[in-house]
This record gives structure tokens, C-alpha cells and sequence, in this order.
């Protein structure tokens, strides 16, 4: 829950919930706080929500219940325009009939600029995104990726503290993504504004953010940096959604010292950590990254429970090895493995053991 | 490589010029889309283009009098109007040659009343000798000049014989003249005086209201097509029901329920004398005046302002509003820099139609324009239908066509035609 006396909190959502038709609830009770300078990003699946957090956020849907707060006063009845805060559309929304140095102008005529502030800003923003060249032109005259370092200077002319993006790449081949996805960063760094940021692609999410909230059914189920989203999935959900990971289902048998002790549906045992399960008897999911699983018996601790496995296929990838096995009657078991000089490569039809430390493995709601 | 650095034309693989090997290959494809729209062409050649070319050569042919009186017409070539003096004794031979021919056929009638439109009273002095004439003989019966005269005074007026003379030849600008309240007087084109002047008045007036009513259907569409293109789905369908509904009915059953509404014992008026806001003895004149035209044509042309509009309407994002909000732009000030720009095409579609439609108007004003709100076209369809002067009404006619390409031509100058969108 957000902590309202938290005098840091530059954006908070306290208790926020949000329905379209008075049936469902599309936002389910929305708690946030961010501190001032965060990259905040929003993952999910479609339909989660995200968008509409966003939308609530810029004053374009009103919460249903509950108050968002920007910079300690809350902003439920202050309309979009007054907000000052900067957007970023998925379609770039820039205004077709405008140039582009008309439409970086525009947030600064409705400020009452003066005409030559006016151009050394728009000049200063156009070459922040290296489009200094472009001012004349109109939108349709320029390329994807062009249209969208230009909607970023747009958001970022009348130096707003805050700025959303709604997918702002989603339109864009994978190789300007990665640039934009830096040049982003790197933009909101230097300039020292928070940002919130929504996708589904999940590299993207974990490569830029500082936290990423993650969605899923009008809820945020996890909350974290990237590397803990990653290593310490707080649920199965969040275990599957970032990125690639194994699950096995079985029966809690007993807990003790903060190991697990988890009997598959097959009958083996294993040791996990105990994230969502508290008692003996509890169904549960257990979740394994593919590059923490162990199969050099040598590299295995001693005295850890340890699966049979049959390998199904070998997959080169270059710089790592993916490896398909059957354990525990789960067809789609990966492990991937460093391409080292010492890296033994597995054989369809080849019986194996595999392990992990009892960490790596995390025993999750079911 | 070689092909690309020779100097000569491209060859194709024959050795023929690439550019003649491509042409042939075509023709036979726009061939067969020829004879594809063939059926149409010809529809618009008979229906369209051949009409509106005989409108313009009627509009200024004028071989009837050439015709009809051959020799009078040879006779007077020679003869100075100017001079005050009547033509001499050939051309009243001429002429009794010509009108006795003519009576016998019967198209002296035609003649009088085509140079009739010229000068008024000149019809039944043709009529009139006509019948005489046709007994005379002409051989013997000379000299004509005083007998002429005697049979009809109205020989013996020299305007008479420069009417003649003066409209004699194939082509005549009397009918564009006349269009424009002017004539052929003796000293060429000149104003007609103020008592026969009416055909200005009208074109301005027409113009004058068309614009009026263009107007008033964009102020009332606009709101209408927004809120079309914002509805969901299923509300937007049934007010496009709505909207299309006056389609549905007849023009007749709708301009004659807005005379029910607007006269002064009608609905509107009864309200508001019921409600006290207008005195039983003033009741307001609403029909048969322009505000009548203005209000029922309006109504009438509303869908063809509207649909445009929508269709624009339509393909504009919302989220270029809300960019605009979030950029901290008012309600109004994202309306007017933003949405209101994008939606420029469709109102300059829908006010190119409505002034198109309205300039040739002619129900309508004819049934509810009284004498002060009627248009130029139920004029042309007097000239057409009444009183027989085809030429005038072509002219009229040809006249509306001009002022309607000239407005088109300012309005691709100003707006830019491509900028406009029906659909
Ligand atoms: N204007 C609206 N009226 C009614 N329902 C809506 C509206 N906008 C969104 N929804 C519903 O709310 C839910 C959440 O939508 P939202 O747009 O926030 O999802 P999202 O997380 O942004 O998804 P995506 O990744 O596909 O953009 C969806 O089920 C959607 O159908
Ligand atoms: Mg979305």
C-alpha cells in the first residue's frame, strides 16, 4: 500500500480503481508511489490496464474511486491542460496540418511564449533528437523513427517534470527500437524528469527502467527493479511473464529453515525457496531459470535432490546452448548453457541428472 | 551492363525500343478498361455533355431571322441605321418577297417572336402583315414601301428595321446581353432601361442566398457531423437515420410541410402567438419571402453539408485532442489550432455542394420564395417552359455555369481542390 507521508513521492495512486461500464473493474485497486527522476515502466499483457493507469495519470479518464496525487496535491479535478505533463502517443499524435517546428512550438504558444524563446527552445529540442534539420517539414514527409524522436521532443519542449509514453515504440523495427530505447533512457537521465513508460515487450521494460511495475488483471502483481523482477518473481504470474522460465507442479511435503521440500506430480523430490507457500500440503508452481539449471554433477552441491532428465533436442544459438528436455513429464524443460571451451554438448536420446541451489528455485502460488 | 551504358533508347529483349514493347503492352489493357467504361462514356455524352454543349450554342445561335428573311436580310447590309432614314424601296420589296414566302410555311410567326424578345410590339406587326402579305403579288404589285406602311404603321418605324438588320447575323450576343440587362442599341451594347432590368438582381440574389444557405448548413451541420463521428457505433447509426431521413421522403411533401409550419396562420406562428411573444395583428412573414427560401433550402441541403464533414470527421484521431491538451491547450484553443483544421476538406466538400446544388435550385424557391425569394433557374425554367425564348435561357443558363467554374477556380486557388474530401 502507498505510503501517503512519504515526502519523496512525486507521483502516487492510492487506492485507484477504474471502470469503463459500471461492470468490471478494468484498474482493481492501484497503489503507487514514485519518487521524483524514477523511469518507471508498466508491463503486461494486453487489455491489463496500462493504458488506462496512463490515461488516468494525464487527466483523460477519471478514477472511479480512490486519488492520484502529483507532487503531494492531488490532481483528480485538475483538467489535462493544467497538469503540464508531457505525453508520448503510440500513433505520435503529431499534428498533421502543422510543420514540425510549428507542432514543437504549439505547447509554447498556448504558454504565451514570447516568439524568439519560442524558437531557441523548439531549435534546442529539435537537435536534442537530432532532427534540427527537419523543422520545415511536415509530419507524413518523415520516417517512423523520425516522427518519433520528434513526438518525444514535442513531449519534453515545455520541460515538464513528468512524462508518460504509451508504447512509443511499438511501431518501429527492433534495431531503432534498441537505439531509441537508449537514447530515451539516456534523454530522461541527463534531463533529470520522471517517466513512465508503458509496454508489453519486456527486454525493452527490463533494459530501461529503473522499477517495472508488472500487470496483469487490473493489478500490480510485482513492483521491483529489473534484476529482482527477474531473479525473485514474487508469483507465477510474474515468473512467467519476464522472461523464460520452467515450471514443474507438485505438493509442498514440509518446510524447514527456509527450504522446501516439494513433491512433483511424478513422485521426485526437490528443494525450493518458499515465496508464496507456508504449509506442508499447499499445491504449488515451481519456477527455474534455464541458465541456473546444473547438469556437470561435479559443479552440483552435495547432497541436493537432483531429477532425472532425457534430452530432446539441442538448439546452436552462437553464444549459448539451448537444450529441450523432459523432467518430471514437462516436455518443454529449457536449460541454456554458456558456449565455454569446457561446455559439454548434450545429445538427443541422453539420459542426465539435473539440479539447482534450493534458491534458484522458487516455489510459487500454483 | 551493356544495355545500361549504350547511348541509344533501352532495348527489350527483341531488340524493339524497351518504350514501344511496354506501349504495346498496355494498350491492350487500357483498351479493354475502354471498353469497360464505354457504356458510361456514352451515357455522359448523351445525357451530359451533348445537352449542356447545346445549351451553349443556343445561348448564342441565332439563324432564324438569316433564314426567314433571306433577301430583306442581303437588302439592309447596305443600309446605315444610323442615318435616321428608312431603308429604301428594295428592302420593303425584299421583305414582302420574304413574308409572303414565310406566311405561306407559317414561320413569320416565329420570326416575330424571336425578334419580339427584342423589341416588344414588333410580333403582331409581322402577325398582322403576315396574313395580308400572303395574297399580294409580288411580281407586280410594287412599289411596297407606301403600301407597307398603309397596311401597318409599324413598317414605317425605322427601330423596326434596325432590329432586323441588327440581329441578321448566325451568332448573336443579344441573348447574353439581354441576361445581363443590357441590348444592342444603335450605338452597340447599352443598359436597358431601369423598368426591364431584373436579370442582375436575380443572379446576385441567387448567389447572394446560395451563400446564405451555405453558410447556415455548415453552422448547423458541423455540430451534427461531430457528434456522428463521436457517437458509439450503434447511436451514430441511428442518428445517421435521422439525418438520412429527409432523403427518404419526397421534396414536394417536405417544402409543402414547411409552408404548413412557416405561413402566417401556420404552426410556428401560432406557437408564438400562444406563447405571447408575437402579437396576433404582426404575425411574422416567414414564407413566401427569402427567409422561406433560406430556411426550407437549408433544410433540404443539410445532409449534403453533413456527410462530407462526417467522413473527414471520421479518420481524425482523437488522441491529435488529447496531444493537444497535453500540451496544455484549453478545450477551445485544441478545437480551433487542431480539429477544427483537420476537418477544413470536409467543409469545403460539403460547401461546394450545397452552393451547387442551391445556385440551380428551383423547386423550392419556386414554392416557397413568393416573388422576393425566387432564384435565376426558375427564371431559366420560365424562358424554357413559358415564354419559348430558348436562347435566353441558355444564356442564363450558360452564365450560372461560368459563375459556378469561377467560384471553383477561386476556391482551388484559396482552399485547394485536392485539399477537399467527399468520402
Ligand atoms: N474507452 C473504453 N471503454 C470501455 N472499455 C475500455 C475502454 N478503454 C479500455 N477499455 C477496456 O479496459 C481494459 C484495459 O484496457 P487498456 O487500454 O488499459 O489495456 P492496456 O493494458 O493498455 O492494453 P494494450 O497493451 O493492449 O494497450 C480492456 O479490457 C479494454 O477493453
Ligand atoms: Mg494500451
Amino acid at each position: 500500500m502507498a505510503d501517503a507521508s512519504n515526502v519523496d513521492a512525486f507521483v502516487e495512486f492510492e487506492r485507484v480503481q477504474k471502470s469503463y461500464d459500471g461492470e468490471n473493474l478494468v484498474v482493481k485497486d492501484l497503489n503507487l508511489t514514485m519518487p521524483k527522476g524514477e523511469f518507471l515502466t508498466m508491463l503486461g499483457p494486453s487489455g491489463s490496464g496500462k493504458t488506462t493507469c496512463l490515461m488516468m495519470l494525464a487527466g483523460f479518464e477519471t478514477a472511479t474511486h480512490g486519488d492520484i496525487r502529483l507532487g503531494g496535491t492531488s490532481i483528480n479535478n485538475i483538467p489535462p491542460h493544467k497538469r503540464g505533463i508531457g505525453m508520448v502517443f503510440q500513433n505520435y499524435a503529431l499534428f498533421p496540418h502543422m510543420t514540425i517546428a510549428e507542432n514543437l512550438s504549439f505547447p509554447l504558444e498556448v504558454r504565451k511564449m514570447g516568439k524568439s524563446e519560442r524558437e531557441a527552445k523548439v531549435k534546442r529540442a529539435l537537435d536534442m533528437v537530432e532532427m534540427g534539420a527537419f523543422g520545415g517539414r511536415r509530419p507524413s514527409q518523415l520516417s517512423g523513427g523520425q516522427q518519433q524522436r520528434v513526438a518525444l521532443a514535442r513531449a519534453l519542449v515545455f520541460e515538464p517534470e513528468l512524462v508518460l509514453m504509451d508504447e512509443p515504440l511499438g511501431a518501429l523495427d527492433k534495431q531503432l527500437r534498441e537505439k531509441m530505447q537508449f537514447e530515451i533512457t539516456h534523454l530522461a537521465h541527463s534531463l533529470g524528469i520522471t517517466v513512465v513508460y508503458v509496454t508489453h515487450d519486456q527486454t525493452e521494460a527490463l533494459t530501461m527502467s529503473d522499477r517495472v511495475a508488472v500487470f496483469d488483471d487490473g493489478r500490480i502483481q510485482q513492483i521491483a527493479p529489473p534484476d529482482q523482477l527477474y531473479e525473485s518473481p514474487d508469483n507465477s504470474f510474474v515468473a512467467q511473464f519476464i522472461g523464460e522460465n520452467n515450471t514443474l507442479e507438485g505438493t509442498v511435503k514440509e518446510i524447514n529453515n527456509g527450504i522446501a521440500l516439494v513433491q512433483l506430480d511424478d513422485g521426485e523430490l526437490i528443494d525450493c525457496k518458499p515465496v508464496n507457500v507456508s504449509r506442508p500440503g499447499e499445491r504449488t508452481r515451481v519456477s527455474i531459470r534455464p541458465e541456473r539449471v546444473e547438469y556437470n554433477k561435479e559443479r552440483l552441491q552435495e547432497g541436493v535432490h537432483t531429477l532425472k532428465a532425457e534430452v530432446l533436442e539441442f538448439i546452436y544459438m552462437g553464444d549459448i546452448f539451448r537444450t529441450r528436455l523432459r523432467v518430471a513429464g514437462n516436455d518443454e524443460f529449457i536449460i541454456k548453457t554458456r558456449n565455454a571451451p569446457d561446455q559439454v554438448r548434450l545429445q538427443p536420446g541422453q539420459q542426465i541428472e539435473i539440479g539447482w541451489l534450493p534458491e534458484d528455485c522458487r516455489a510459487l502460488d500454483a | 551492363m551493356s544495355d545500361i551504358t549504350q547511348s541509344g533508347p533501352v532495348l527489350a529483349a527483341d531488340g524493339r525500343p524497351l518504350k514501344r514493347s511496354l506501349a504495346r503492352a498496355l494498350r491492350m489493357q487500357k483498351l479493354r478498361a475502354l471498353l469497360l467504361i464505354a457504356p458510361l462514356l456514352l451515357f455522359i455524352l448523351v445525357t451530359f455533355i451533348l445537352p449542356v454543349a447545346d445549351m451553349l450554342f443556343r445561348s448564342v445561335e441565332n439563324r432564324i431571322v438569316q433564314d426567314t428573311l433571306p433577301r430583306t436580310v442581303e437588302v439592309l447590309a447596305d443600309w446605315d441605321p444610323a442615318s435616321g432614314q428608312l431603308p429604301e424601296e428594295a428592302a420593303f420589296a425584299a421583305l414582302a418577297a420574304d413574308l409572303k414566302e414565310a406566311a405561306n410555311v407559317k414561320t413569320h410567326t416565329k420570326v416575330a417572336k424571336r425578334l419580339n424578345y427584342e423589341n416588344p410590339g414588333l410580333s403582331s406587326v409581322f402577325r398582322k402583315s403576315g396574313r395580308k402579305v400572303k395574297n399580294w403579288d409580288i411580281a407586280n404589285d410594287g412599289p411596297f414601301r407606301e403600301k407597307l406602311i398603309e397596311l401597318n404603321d409599324g413598317w414605317g418605324d425605322v427601330e423596326l428595321w434596325r432590329t432586323i438588320k441588327t440581329y441578321s447575323g448566325t451568332f448573336t450576343s443579344g441573348y447574353f446581353l439581354n441576361a445581363v440587362d443590357m441590348r444592342l442599341g444603335a450605338e452597340g451594347p447599352e443598359v436597358r432601361p431601369e423598368n426591364e432590368r431584373i436579370y442582375n438582381t436575380m443572379l446576385i440574389r441567387t448567389m447572394r442566398m446560395s451563400l446564405i444557405i451555405t453558410f447556415s448548413c455548415i453552422m448547423l451541420g458541423y455540430p451534427v457531423a461531430w457528434i456522428l463521428a463521436n457517437l458509439p457505433t450503434r447511436q451514430a447509426n441511428l442518428l445517421m437515420i435521422l439525418v438520412l431521413l429527409p432523403f427518404w421522403t419526397s421534396l414536394l411533401v417536405r417544402t409543402s410541410a414547411w409552408k404548413i409550419l412557416l405561413q402566417q396562420q401556420g404552426v410556428i406562428n401560432d406557437t408564438l402567438v400562444w406563447i405571447g411573444l408575437v402579437d396576433d395583428a404582426n404575425r411574422l412573414v416567414l414564407i413566401n419571402n427569402e427567409l422561406g427560401t433560406i430556411i426550407a433550402m437549408t433544410h433540404i441541403l443539410l445532409p449534403f453539408m453533413i456527410l462530407p464533414m462526417y467522413s473527414v470527421m471520421q479518420t481524425i484521431n482523437p488522441s491529435y485532442l488529447r496531444a493537444a491538451k497535453s500540451l496544455g491547450a484549453t478545450d477551445w484553443t485544441a478545437f480551433w489550432r487542431v480539429y477544427f483544421p483537420q476537418t477544413v476538406p470536409g467543409i469545403g466538400a460539403g460547401s461546394i455542394l450545397v452552393f451547387i446544388l442551391a445556385v440551380g435550385y428551383y423547386i423550392t424557391p419556386a414554392l416557397v420564395g413568393g416573388t422576393k425569394g425566387t432564384f435565376i433557374s426558375n427564371l431559366i425554367a420560365y424562358h424554357i417552359s413559358t415564354s419559348g425564348n430558348w436562347g435566353l435561357g441558355a444564356a442564363l443558363g450558360a452564365i450560372l455555369l461560368a459563375v459556378v467554374l469561377a467560384l471553383y477556380w477561386v476556391y482551388d486557388k484559396i482552399v485547394g481542390i485536392d485539399n477537399v474530401k467527399l468520402g
